[in-house]
């Protein structure tokens, strides 16, 4: 999960990280109220969850209350890379001596955490180490050790930071790494951060993401949750404990296992491709393994109440839990529709791969289920699907 | 032989009494796996499932000879089982768990590096590794394909069951699901290695989906140094950027980690990659028809 610049500001400030005093404004009022409480020039700056805002005039210095409001007014509404700007910082101008780039960040590849640190901050960081790597420092951090001061004095040395900054960056280094490790963050990065004009090493911005895995120990996570941009959908399916991404297509897809799920988004958006229209993927959707009558009734509510949908696509691969046994769960998963109230309106596409698939096969015709189709194969399943969809179902 | 699980690796179960340990503890034993105890702290000197419980995976290798642990502990214990195995010094820990942050992951492989390596860990949030015919370590149904000369390295499940099942009456030396996490012990390059090395695989399958760059990696290695015929697929062409997958690792953030830059890494060193998981198991087919 990714948070917005203010809540990583204040999760810093919470750590002792020095960040300049602003407030959050979801109007232009605010914005004015806010400018009030604060001292001199403010920067309005838009809450959104992607890189460029500056580029983008997401970004504004306001030289009083009511410049802030005609500022934020410009700035809330604002589509910047397909999100809309819902809420602006505004915040303490700083007086800037220079600026630094510095992040923590998961190294997948080679299974370590790693430190940026750049005395040439402010700018796009891949756009540095691609023309002037020499002036990126990457420093593997060894977990078992972690950063304690010296190592982020030696970081903030590689990275070619100044003599007198270097007290102050290695400082705000350490208490980012306890950022890092304390929040079960995979990325923690401050770019510019900044030497003002009276030598304090402050972060003026901030990036944040969280670990969803460590959600278990870290309850007070959930409360960053952005319930107003979340897809009802996908909000309802998360309630459901269920495995979905909504997706921009008309065809359903439910699936076990989330390689077999993509991959039938794949193999359904090629078929689409034959058809008017091109009907694509309207979802993803793992069942998981068990594949039970429950888990499949609740996806095939969400499914079936997705208003794009067309036609769904149900993909099984039998393995632990036999076809049959999927099978069995689809025939229960429809009559506990049937009791919540609820009409299967849509063609369902099935195919049963796997143990037992003839088994499955043969509960499934037996039901004579309205609706449903049997397909054998995967490739072919996913044409019928797309087909179903394109003709309107 | 088979890579890294054979007929004679003796396995003990880490988390063997909980329920999904207790029910894939039974699938193994049924596949003719050599499972020989489990391991739970709290209940030692207990039988299970006719097995053991020893308190430690220590005292569990000293008194059956283990050298393979499976894992099915919870996420916030996972950490903690890891470690002990690698204290352990067991060659093998297969780790099942699902959800493990990957804080705990990192750790935990780093640990294993500053022990030396002496522990090989495959997963976290993997099925595991079979070997049709000799053993099962992990929750690969076992009865879904037969034992052949075809080698799979993946990080998906069930599309690694997929090509198991389609490609069942050619059969497979070896099966590892190594795991969708973004970090992870066993990686595609391992895999490649030790299938390259190993005189009874003829032919390599490898399954690879968005997030990272191990496949590109692998690509790199598969150049240098694998010259078994491989084919590949890749799920995710159609993910959206930045959403992830239902696996933790498989996620496109900007432009890095695409289905589509993975399959030209790979077709640019000559493997054959195919557009559907049967398209693929055609194209492994036809090299081992022709053999």
């Amino acid at each position: 999960m990714d948070l917005f610049e203010h809540q990583a500001k204040e999760l810093f400030a919470e750590y002792g990280i020095p960040v300049p005093r602003g407030i959050v404004a979801h109007t232009a009022e605010e914005a004015r109220a806010a400018a009030e409480q604060l001292t001199g020039r403010v920067v309005v700056k838009a809450q959104v969850k992607t890189g460029g805002r500056g580029k983008a005039g997401g970004v504004k210095v306001a030289d009083d209350a009511a410049d802030a409001h005609a500022k934020a007014t410009q700035i809330l509404g604002m589509d910047i890379k397909g999100h809309t700007v819902h809420k602006v910082l505004v915040e303490e101008a700083s007086q800037i001596a220079e600026e630094y780039y510095f992040s923590f960040l998961l190294d997948r590849a080679n299974r370590t955490f790693l430190a940026i640190c750049s005395a040439s901050g402010g700018m796009d960081i891949e756009e540095v180490a691609h023309t002037a790597p020499e002036k990126v420092a990457k420093v593997p951090i060894d977990p078992l050790t972690g950063v304690d001061r010296a190592k982020a004095r030696e970081i903030a040395v590689a990275g070619g930071l100044p003599q007198q900054a270097l007290e102050g960056a290695a400082e705000l280094i350490e208490k980012l790494w306890a950022v890092f490790v304390d929040e079960d963050a995979t990325l923690v990065e401050v770019n510019p951060m900044i030497l003002s004009a009276d030598g304090q090493v402050k972060a003026l911005d901030g990036k944040v993401t969280l670990d969803d895995n460590a959600n278990f120990r870290q309850p007070e996570h959930l409360a960053y949750v952005d319930k107003a941009a979340e897809d009802p959908l996908e909000a309802r399916a998360k309630e459901k404990h269920l495995n979905y991404v909504k997706l921009d297509g008309n065809v359903g897809i439910i699936g076990n296992g989330a390689g077999l799920v993509m991959s039938t988004l794949d193999v359904v958006a090629y078929a689409g491709e034959e058809f008017p229209g091109q009907p694509r993927p309207a979802n993803f959707l793992d069942i998981g393994g068990g594949a039970s009558a429950e888990v499949m009734a609740n996806g095939l509510e969400i499914i079936l109440s997705d208003p794009s949908v067309k036609s769904v696509f149900v993909n099984v691969f039998g393995g632990i839990t036999a076809c049959d046994a999927v099978a069995n769960g689809i025939v229960s998963a429809f009559k506990l529709l049937e009791s919540r109230g609820e009409t299967v309106t849509h063609p369902l596409v099935v195919r049963l791969d796997g143990n037992n698939a003839a088994l499955g096969r043969q509960i499934l015709a037996d039901a004579a289920l309205p609706r449903v189709e049997l397909v054998d194969t995967m490739d072919e399943a996913a044409k019928r699907a797309a087909e179903l969809a394109a003709v309107g179902a | 032989m088979a890579i890294w699980l054979t007929e004679n690796s003796k396995i003990i179960v880490q988390g063997m009494t909980g329920a999904e340990g207790t029910k894939h503890t039974r699938r193994m034993l049924a596949a003719g796996a050599k499972v020989v105890g489990g391991v739970n702290a709290r209940k030692a000197g207990i039988t299970h499932e006719g097995l053991p419980v020893f308190g430690t995976v220590k005292e569990a290798m000293e008194q059956t000879g283990a050298d393979v642990s499976v894992v099915f502990v919870p996420p916030a214990h996972t950490k903690a089982a890891v470690r002990e195995a690698i204290d352990a010094e067991i060659p093998l820990c297969v780790v099942i768990t699902e959800g493990v942050p990957v804080h705990d992951t990192t750790e935990f492989w780093a640990y294993a590096v500053s022990k030396g390596n002496k522990t090989r860990i495959i997963g976290p949030n993997c099925p595991g590794i079979a070997s049709p015919g000799a053993s099962n370590a992990g929750i690969i149904p076992a009865d879904i394909t037969t034992k052949g000369r075809i080698g799979l390295v993946s990080k998906s499940g069930t599309l690694t069951y997929q090509l198991m099942y389609e490609l069942r009456d050619i059969g497979f030396s070896t099966c590892v699901g190594i795991g969708g996490d973004p970090v992870i012990g066993t990686t595609h390059i391992d895999a490649l290695q030790a299938f390259q090395e190993d005189p009874e695989t003829d032919a390599i399958v490898m399954i690879g989906e968005i997030g990272g760059d191990a496949e590109e990696r692998a690509a790199a290695y598969i150049e240098q140094h694998v010259t078994k015929p491989v084919v590949a697929y890749v799920a995710g062409f159609t993910a959206p950027e930045g959403k992830t997958m239902g696996h933790a690792g498989a996620i496109v953030s900007g432009s890095a980690g695409t289905a589509q830059a993975k399959k030209e890494a790979l077709e640019k060193v000559g493997v054959r990659v195919g557009r559907t998981p049967s398209e693929t198991a055609r194209l492994m087919r036809e090299i081992m028809s022709g053999r």
